[in-house]
């Protein structure tokens, strides 16, 4: 995984003065691609559809990490923390206190950004870098996680199921099953979180980031405050990741502790910007399309093994063995991912 | 495979900044230093004196500790493979709690095949190796000298075929390893099971032998020598792709040993390993990474803690302790217990 230190790229090298248009090419390329997507649930089956759903959800959680942990260089390896934080701030303020999710999305947006502050704080403050960086953020996913399972509070393993409404409610985020709406809602909510990274990259506060990840030293000395920007860029990063634990739990109607806070949520977190590209804005959503598919494809096969296969029948595992394989073979043989590799190349011709 | 000069610290082009050069220090102290084992002796008095405090019950107490020593033995050789590791080839390993579910696995059906439980060392340490060797010569290899990331990625990676190859072959179904013989044995008021004695015993001898190994053989040496400084290493004219090659691989057998030692004490299941892997990178930092005797020590701290903390907060999940001792030791103490503080 290396960070486009490396490659000159021509839209966000620091190096560079930016264009100051209220627009750019990536705003126009997202507004193109919202706009074409806007009836695929129409033409979809209703399969497929919640397959582009499944979709969303991972590219809203990766986008999310790829702020804080490609263009901040500040690897996280517990984003399932404010993932988990969105997903059970909502349904709390939902079950307990009928607050309509929208709200509770809110709500957990703030928490999520607070928490991430305070362990960001705590982990800069005492200069956790690298291998320690990573293990506390992993700490702390797992920390919440164990308390969320033996916490009468948070209704301990159990979790909390959303209470099914009779009618369809844009308030209350429920629709039925197949109803495209679900679709639009995670729509607009990837095309949000990819606005602010566009304009993340290009805000001072992007761009006092990436210097300070590129060479903190340097950044400090000529007075960059290194500590408010890089909180800052914590805190947004788990925003945007905690909203896709509130749409999370209004599409699957439930959460548990291992759901919110397992370590594999951090997992699927990381994997779509490795695999479509660390510090690039595309990349989360392209990795995201690679790998919401994989899932079906191997329950698949799992469920009609072809006879060499056969005593897998039944059997769960195989979508994560082919995760993990794409992870090292991405890793190995392209360190950039695919849309980092192939701007690569595009831009050296 | 980049020149091993930029390899690890240097190596943080993608924005991790470098590790601070006195976190590393592969190499045990020369010296022993009193003073620390007398500060974390102390401490260790004071934790088990609030836990009589808080629980009031002697026998609840002298349990909790021998529960605690004994799985600490055991903590403590997972541990020190995984320090190895980190020492010597700069890698933070997701997989090594993977490895101990494979021996465990492993050890399951050498068991149900008739074999003794603790014969099955024979085959899960040597097996563990070889593996340990192919994972490192055939994937890890390729990824030395770049960013800590990339090491950190595939070795998930390879955590997450090996849990999820267990699952998709075993099922999700727990099974277990019985001790032939297996009974109580009292200790003070406290009673432990004869499987979790051996166990320890088994992970001190073991412990030891590597420390043997590491000190006062050739093959120690140049481990040693290529995790103080590796071109130096290389310039006296050591092989580096064979030593990370074999730390990685004596790092991997060490976590199969365990998994052999400790298959009669737990349920075993493909999550099992990923437990172990949490508790020995605690183990780890706590001991100061790369620091293997430290690795030991810190095992037996934690699992104290764990027990201990049981009782200083009951309904939570004993792991939740190791983790705010974790959390303290990395804000307090990253560079270990036994580190030269910055």
């Amino acid at each position: 995984m290396t960070t486009a230190t490396d490659t000159p790229a021509p839209e966000t090298a620091a190096g560079r003065p930016l264009p100051r248009l209220p627009w750019n090419k990536h705003l126009v390329a997202i507004a193109v691609l919202a706009v074409l997507l806007v009836p695929l649930p129409l033409i979809l089956p209703s399969a497929q559809a919640s397959v582009a759903v499944r979709v969303l959800i991972f590219a809203l959680m990766s986008i999310g990490w790829n702020m804080m942990s490609g263009f901040g260089g500040m690897f996280s390896f517990g984003h399932a923390a404010y993932f988990g934080i969105g997903a059970y701030a909502s349904a709390w303020l939902l079950v307990e206190h009928r607050v309509s999710p929208w709200f509770g999305m809110v709500a957990g947006m703030v928490l999520a950004a607070a928490f991430a502050a305070l362990i960001g704080f705590l982990a800069l403050r005492y200069k956790l870098r690298g291998a320690y960086f990573a293990l506390a953020t992993f700490a702390f996913a797992e920390m919440l996680r164990l308390w969320a399972t033996n916490s009468d509070f948070v209704n301990r393993a159990v979790g909390y199921h959303v209470p099914l409404r009779p009618d369809s409610s844009w308030w209350w985020i429920q629709f039925e099953p197949s109803s495209p709406n679900y679709f639009w809602i995670a729509l607009g909510l990837t095309v949000a979180a990819l606005v602010i990274s566009v304009q993340f990259v290009r805000s001072r506060v992007g761009q006092f980031t990436k210097a300070a990840r590129d060479d903190e030293d340097a950044a400090a000395a000529v007075g960059i405050p290194v500590m408010r920007y890089k909180l800052q860029t914590m805190a947004l990063s788990a925003a945007i990741t905690s909203v896709a634990g509130a749409f999370y739990v209004q599409y699957f109607l439930f959460i548990d502790p291992d759901l919110a806070f397992g370590s594999s949520v951090s997992i699927q977190a990381i994997l779509p910007a490795v695999i479509g590209g660390v510090a690039t804005i595309w990349g989360p959503v392209i990795g995201a399309v690679v790998m919401g598919p994989l899932n079906d494809v191997t329950a698949t096969v799992l469920r009609n093994p072809p006879p060499a296969l056969e005593f897998l029948q039944g059997r769960s595992g195989l979508d994560v063995i082919v995760y993990g394989t794409l992870l090292i073979i991405i890793v190995l043989l392209l360190p950039k991912g695919i849309y980092g590799t192939i701007r690569q190349r595009w831009s050296r011709r | 495979m980049t020149s091993p000069t930029d390899q690890g610290h240097a190596a943080g082009g993608g924005g991790v900044a470098t590790l601070d050069p006195d976190e590393v220090r592969p190499t045990p102290a020369r010296t022993v230093p009193w003073l620390r084992i007398a500060v974390i002796a102390a401490l260790v008095v004071l934790a088990v004196v609030l836990a009589y405090v808080r629980s009031g019950s002697g026998v609840v107490v002298v349990q909790a500790m021998a529960t605690g020593v004994l799985i600490g033995g055991v903590y403590g050789l997972i541990a020190m493979g995984l320090t190895l590791i980190f020492g010597v080839l700069d890698i933070v390993n997701f997989a090594h709690g993977s490895f101990l579910a494979l021996a465990l696995f492993l050890t399951f059906g050498l068991t149900q095949a008739g074999l003794h439980p603790y014969l099955a060392l024979a085959v899960s340490v040597p097996a563990m190796f070889v593996l340990g060797l192919l994972v490192q010569r055939g994937i890890l290899a390729g990824a030395m000298g770049k960013p800590l990331e990339n090491q950190l990625l595939i070795t998930l990676g390879i955590s997450l075929i090996i849990e999820n190859a267990l699952l998709l072959f075993f099922g999700g179904n727990p099974r277990s390893v019985a001790l032939p013989g297996d009974r109580g044995v009292p200790i003070f008021e406290a009673v432990a099971n004869l499987s979790r004695i051996l166990a320890f015993l088994g992970a001190l001898v073991l412990a030891g032998l590597l420390y043997l190994l590491l000190q006062r053989t050739r093959l120690g040496t140049a481990i040693r020598a290529v995790a103080a400084n590796d071109t130096g290493a290389q310039l006296v004219g050591i092989d580096t792709r064979v030593i990370y090659a074999v730390t990685f691989a004596l790092g991997t057998a060490c976590a199969g040993a365990a998994g052999t030692l400790v298959a009669p004490l737990v349920t075993i299941e493909p999550t099992t390993g990923s437990l172990f892997n949490i508790v020995a990178f605690v183990v780890v930092v706590l001991g100061g990474m790369g620091n293997v005797v430290g690795a030991l020590v810190g095992g037996l701290v934690i699992g104290l803690a764990e027990q201990l903390g049981g009782i200083y907060l009951p309904g939570q999940s004993p792991l939740l302790s190791v983790f705010i001792v974790f959390v303290l030791v990395l804000f307090l103490r990253p560079q270990g217990l036994f580190g030269r503080s910055a």
